[in-house]
């Protein structure tokens, strides 16, 4: 009598622990979500003002307010009078803090900078072309100056926005356009080229090889995604990048090109494994029956191989175009990363992971660039979520269709 | 026995309380392992542990107090410095050693010198040919460090005076990353820190006078403060450990602890 229970009990308690793992993992994943989210949309409380800085102008300046691209335009010398952001003819004047050394001696700003302030205020009221970035702490009730206000960065400007400067001072420029697209053009590039490939490749050996070559290839293939991703961008720099450039005289090698091909051999694997696993499935009865009927070997390929196996085919492509997607490392070593809009693949592109790798170490914690990145990996979110809800949409309708 | 249990974990803390621990830039990751490394080897006692991660992970940890030292190749930001206020940390500031960055381009290129105006123009985007500083006629192609990069910074506050990056550059991961494109680009410029330049990449002589005086980057210029392009790299740490840190610190300032800073590949203080 005590054998049943002791089993029972057992059962239990394995039952108990696959629960408690399940419901882990979804906590967990669900925390992950609410926390890139959360980090992520405060950046639209933000003023693109670098925090703890403000901008000052002539009392008499009849500019009140100024986006953060005309804020960048004027500190990089592009606009250098007011007439241009709606003020009076008169030549813009800049003011950085590390300017005061050479304006007033160490004696006049004082030993504590405690002049600093009074010094700020006459000098806002000296000058009437002046803009100067300066401490909000060097502000005080009688400073004789104007702040500049400057709107909290929206949703639309962040995604129509065409410049990535996330460290520029004074404000800083968060336009996400041309990571999206560079991210969109190197994934359909490695689109293209490995889904043919990777078709024709599962085709040839689950339907064509002999089962000798099948057996020494895929493992080979499936080697293919054991190796870091890290190798894949080291090979990718040394190797297509050149090939590239001499191949198509090019000024510069390191393009969407590149990755896509880099994208593409990872991805590989991925198409091969699920898309040859899912041909074999075909009963081997439609197959001979096709081949009864007289029907040629590509003629049953073509027509009852495919044709069944359509649904895994579309699940190996969609999981390939989420690993290209996803992609960081061989991104960022072979793309070039230049943050323009590209307008062909043998230009220079930047992706959103790339992005998030290699600016995600130096942001202040908490800061606006590292809320921006966050934003980035949400919107990376969405798109895997999107290409995974597409693969789960498929596949339900291919066990409805088996019904 | 609860005494003895007591009393080992108590000078468990004791000891690991000895432990430092150094966090931040990834500059100066290899510099800080190797001072870390000689000093552990003299003072037997003490432990040192060394992380990387980028200045920004460092100052963000020398504010949650998980690192004693925070080492960054840039100046702490102003919002860095009001979240330390905040935390109620009083943080100091020592400069460790310089770093002097060259402008590298391809060992084909004929230009041989450029003017910190010219590198500015270059750099911004209004200079696109190599023709318009007297080199062949071929594009431009302009290498970067990433946006968040100390040497980034750096090289816009010192050499673009303070103006942005063009839309174009394109930006690399790592300084090993730029040398190989640059030394498989014809028309490539890029910057490199003084220690990883090699035959495969040529190092441009600058100007900081309008042209009158050009030096070449080199370890001696570098010292004798000739070369203009030099930035220093910083550890932050808060007063509270200053009693824990001190042998450390006094070690890399000692005469031994910069003669490895050389080594390393970068310039000691004096």
């Amino acid at each position: 009598m005590a054998k049943p229970f002791h089993k029972k009990l057992f059962e239990k308690i394995i039952e108990g622990i696959l629960t408690l793992s399940g419901s882990i993992t979804s906590l967990a994943v669900i925390l992950i979500v609410i926390f890139l989210f959360k980090e992520g949309l405060g950046l639209f409380n933000q003023s693109p003002i670098a925090k703890g800085f403000v901008l000052v102008v002539n009392k008499n300046n009849p500019v009140n307010t100024l986006d953060a691209k005309s804020i960048k335009n004027i500190f990089d010398h592009e606009i250098t009078n007011w007439k241009k952001v709606g003020g009076e003819r008169d030549t813009i004047i800049l003011f950085y803090l590390d300017d005061i050394n050479s304006i007033y001696t160490e004696e006049q700003i004082g030993q504590n900078l405690e002049n600093l302030p009074t010094l700020f205020s006459n000098l806002t009221d000296s000058i009437s072309g002046i803009i100067a970035f300066i401490p909000k702490t060097y502000i005080n009730s009688d400073f004789k100056g104007k702040v500049i206000t400057t709107d909290n960065i929206k949703v639309s400007k962040f995604l129509s926005g065409k410049e990535w400067f996330p460290t520029a001072e004074p404000a800083a420029q968060v336009g996400i356009l041309p990571l999206i697209l560079g991210t969109l053009w190197v994934s359909i590039g490695a689109i293209l080229l490995s889904l043919p490939l990777g078709l024709a490749v599962s085709i040839y050996l689950a339907e064509i090889a002999h089962p000798r070559v099948r057996n020494t290839f895929k493992p080979i293939i499936e080697l293919l995604a054991g190796i870091p991703s890290v190798v894949y961008g080291f090979f990718g720099l040394v190797v297509i990048v050149p090939l590239i450039q001499s191949v198509f005289n090019l000024p510069v090698g390191e393009t969407a090109l590149a990755g896509s091909i880099i994208l593409a051999i990872m991805a590989l694997p991925t198409i091969i494994t699920i898309a040859e696993d899912s041909i074999r499935t075909t009963p081997r009865s439609m197959k001979e029956a096709s081949l009864a009927l007289g029907a040629s070997r590509w003629q049953t390929i073509y027509k009852i191989v495919i044709p069944y196996s359509i649904s895994g085919i579309t699940a190996a492509a969609i999981l390939g175009i989420g690993r290209a997607i996803g992609e960081t490392m061989a991104v960022l070593m072979v793309t070039g990363n230049a943050a323009s809009i590209p307008h062909s693949f043998l230009e220079p592109v930047r992706t959103i992971p790339a992005t998030i790798a290699a600016e995600l170490g130096e942001s202040s914690q908490g800061g606006m660039h590292y809320q921006a990145l966050f934003i980035l990996g949400s919107i990376l979110f969405v798109i895997t979520l999107i290409v995974n809800l597409t693969v789960e949409y498929i596949s339900s309708k291919q066990k409805l269709a088996k019904r | 026995m609860k005494r003895v249990i007591i009393s080992v974990i108590v000078l468990a803390f004791a000891i690991n309380s000895q432990a430092q621990r150094i966090k931040g830039s990834d500059t100066m990751l290899p510099l800080s392992q190797k001072e870390a490394e000689t000093f552990m080897k003299n003072n037997s006692s003490n432990k040192v542990t060394v992380t990387g991660g980028g200045s920004g992970v460092g100052i963000a940890a020398l504010i949650d107090g998980t690192t004693d030292l925070a080492q960054a190749s840039r100046k702490l930001k102003m919002d860095e410095k009001i979240k330390l206020q905040e935390a109620g940390v009083t943080y100091k500031e020592v400069i460790a050693a310089y770093d002097a960055l060259a402008v590298v381009v391809n060992p084909e290129n004929k230009v041989g010198q450029l003017t910190r105006e010219q590198l500015e123009g270059i750099f911004i985007g209004k200079i696109k040919n190599w023709k318009e500083v007297g080199g062949d006629d071929a594009k431009i192609i302009v290498y970067s460090r990433e946006t968040s990069s100390g040497t980034y910074e750096f090289f816009k506050e010192h050499v673009m005076n303070k103006k942005n990056f063009a839309n174009d550059v394109l930006s690399m991961p790592a300084t090993g990353a730029i040398i190989q494109s640059v030394s498989q680009t014809k028309g490539a410029i890029g910057y490199v820190g003084l220690a990883y330049i090699d035959k495969s990449i040529k190092a441009l002589k600058v100007s900081y006078d309008k042209g009158k005086t050009f030096i070449a980057p080199s370890m001696e210029t570098a010292k004798n403060k000739t070369y203009p392009v030099v930035r220093p790299l910083y550890y932050y740490y808060s007063s509270k450990v200053e009693a824990k840190v001190k042998s450390y610190l006094d070690f890399v300032l000692s005469t031994e602890g910069q003669k490895i800073v050389e080594q390393v590949g970068y310039v000691p203080l004096k």
